[in-house]
């Protein structure tokens, strides 16, 4: 098969995985950031025991491979309890991703978001409370943007990561787009031995990521209106 | 009447006396001036009284409703609604500012009255008027602060003195009973401490009941209706402006105004 006829069917493959790439890039950031900031609330939280558990959870996570952990969700239900909760086939390798991610990610924007919460001068929660706003008022109207404008940058960072990372997916067989790529090798669709297509996945996480720094640049434009 | 009635206040911050019992009034529509030096409890004081701190002992009293009393022990389950109903009986202006940067000037004036507004039933009925009653309001305060022109800035947009000026108008779009100023002239140049001076003698003139907590002394002299001046927690003399200024009866307070009458 020539180079010509192997393009259309190899690029197929990879736009199938990219897709599920990107169906793990997204969830991961939809379910991340908002149990990041739930998880950066409760690291500051007056509760002692919770605030413990948290940082210990965040430990072990920060601490340890993503691969590993994705590994142990995966396998580690079926292995215990005998019992696979994630389903069979792709959407079950999905679900576990998903999970893994999510947690993993989770953790990384808790700090992040905690530094930033953090880095609010006392004065902005004093000014709300002596004017009676609730704290939650003061959470919502006066500090959650300034956080937002002072976490984007290492933000963005992560995010950029996280497309990258989904590739980790790979070691429980999650059909994604350095596994499409991968197929090649070996022997698929009348292609054997092909190292090319495993190349040109580069060019798929560039291009999605200057799309991201494209999008982070005009978000860092937009809060640009205020001045911390 | 006493607007405000402070009795037996102490605080301390681990071993530290930070505030031993400090006893005050301030009547209506007067002027209250608290000068003395760095770490003598003032700013302490005023926090108390905005309820930022818990005082360990003593009784605050507005119009004659009790806000705060503590025999002993701090109790920290007074219900976070009921504190913030009292609070609003205090305004306060900080020395830095602390304007909310991602709103406007008239944002920023706007903000809290409008959260308050939510909750009641002419919100409900008719949000339009009330959100341009309100932000009348906040206009006509920025305009007597002498902002016109300065409505849409965001505070970056703006000098100390200016931002200043935006931070009493937000303090009083809320119509406490006493407006309390934690030195606000202290993080201005020199070149602008006038105008927001200025504007606090014109609340002065418009029987405003204010607490000013300041290193001004001319400014104190002339402004208030009574001076207090503390030392190492205490208030160690108080009176007259005029008496504590020209004919001080304390060995401490005739120290500590030498020092600033030589610069």
């Amino acid at each position: 098969m020539t180079f010509a006829e192997q393009l259309p069917i190899v690029l197929r493959s990879l736009n199938t995985g990219f897709l599920q790439t990107l169906r793990l890039f997204f969830v991961t950031l939809l379910g991340a950031i908002p149990l990041g900031l739930l998880i950066s609330l409760g690291t500051m939280s007056r509760l002692k025991a919770l605030k413990g558990f948290l940082k210990i959870v965040v430990w072990i996570v920060r601490g340890s491979p993503l691969m590993i952990q994705l590994l142990i969700i995966f396998y580690f239900p079926g292995l215990v309890w005998k019992n696979n909760i994630w389903g069979s086939g792709e959407s079950g390798r999905f679900l576990a991703a998903s999970v893994a991610f999510i947690i993993n990610y989770a953790c990384y924007f808790s700090e992040i978001f905690r530094g930033g919460i953090q880095s609010i001068p006392a004065g902005q929660e004093e000014a709300g409370l002596v004017l009676g706003m609730t704290r939650t008022q003061i959470f919502f109207r006066v500090k959650l943007l300034q956080m937002v404008k002072s976490v984007l940058p290492p933000i963005s960072n992560e995010i950029i990561t996280l497309v990258k990372d989904t590739s980790l997916a790979r070691i429980i067989a999650l059909q994604e787009i350095i596994w499409a790529g991968q197929a090649f090798m070996k022997s698929s669709e009348g292609i054997s031995g092909a190292i090319w297509p495993l190349f040109f996945t580069g060019i798929y996480y560039l291009a999605a990521n200057g799309i991201l720094t494209l999008l982070f640049s005009r978000l860092e434009k937009k809060l640009s209106f205020f001045r911390a | 009447m006493a607007v405000l009635e402070v009795e037996h206040i102490s605080k301390r911050f681990g071993r530290t006396e930070v505030l031993r019992d400090i006893s005050l009034s301030l009547e209506k529509g007067k002027t209250l001036s608290i000068i003395g030096s760095s770490g003598s409890g003032k700013t302490t004081l005023l926090r108390c009284l905005n309820f930022l701190e818990t005082p360990d002992t003593g009784v605050i009293r507005v119009n004659g409703e009790t806000l705060l009393e503590m025999p002993d022990a701090k109790n920290k389950r007074q219900r976070e609604s009921e504190l913030r109903r009292k609070r609003l009986h205090f305004g306060l202006v900080f020395q830095s500012f602390n304007l909310f940067p991602q709103y406007t000037a008239l944002g920023n004036v706007i903000l809290a009255e409008e959260l308050l507004a939510k909750d009641t039933e002419e919100w409900k009925q008719d949000k339009a008027a009330v959100r341009k009653r309100i932000e009348e309001h906040a206009r006509g305060l920025l305009v007597q602060m002498g902002l016109e022109d300065r409505m849409k800035n965001y505070p970056h947009q703006l000098s100390g003195g200016q931002c200043q000026r935006v931070a009493i108008a937000r303090a009083l779009a809320l119509g406490p009973d006493i407006l309390c100023f934690d030195e606000p002239t202290s993080a201005l140049d020199p070149e602008l401490t006038g105008e927001v001076l200025r504007v606090i003698r014109d609340l002065a003139d418009q029987n405003t009941t204010m607490i000013i907590v300041t290193h001004e002394m001319a400014f104190a002299r002339d402004v208030a209706d009574q001076v207090i001046f503390m030392d190492e927690g205490c208030i160690c003399e108080q009176g007259d402006p005029k008496e504590v200024f020209c004919n001080p009866k304390e060995e401490r307070t005739r120290r500590f105004l030498s020092r600033f009458m030589e610069e």
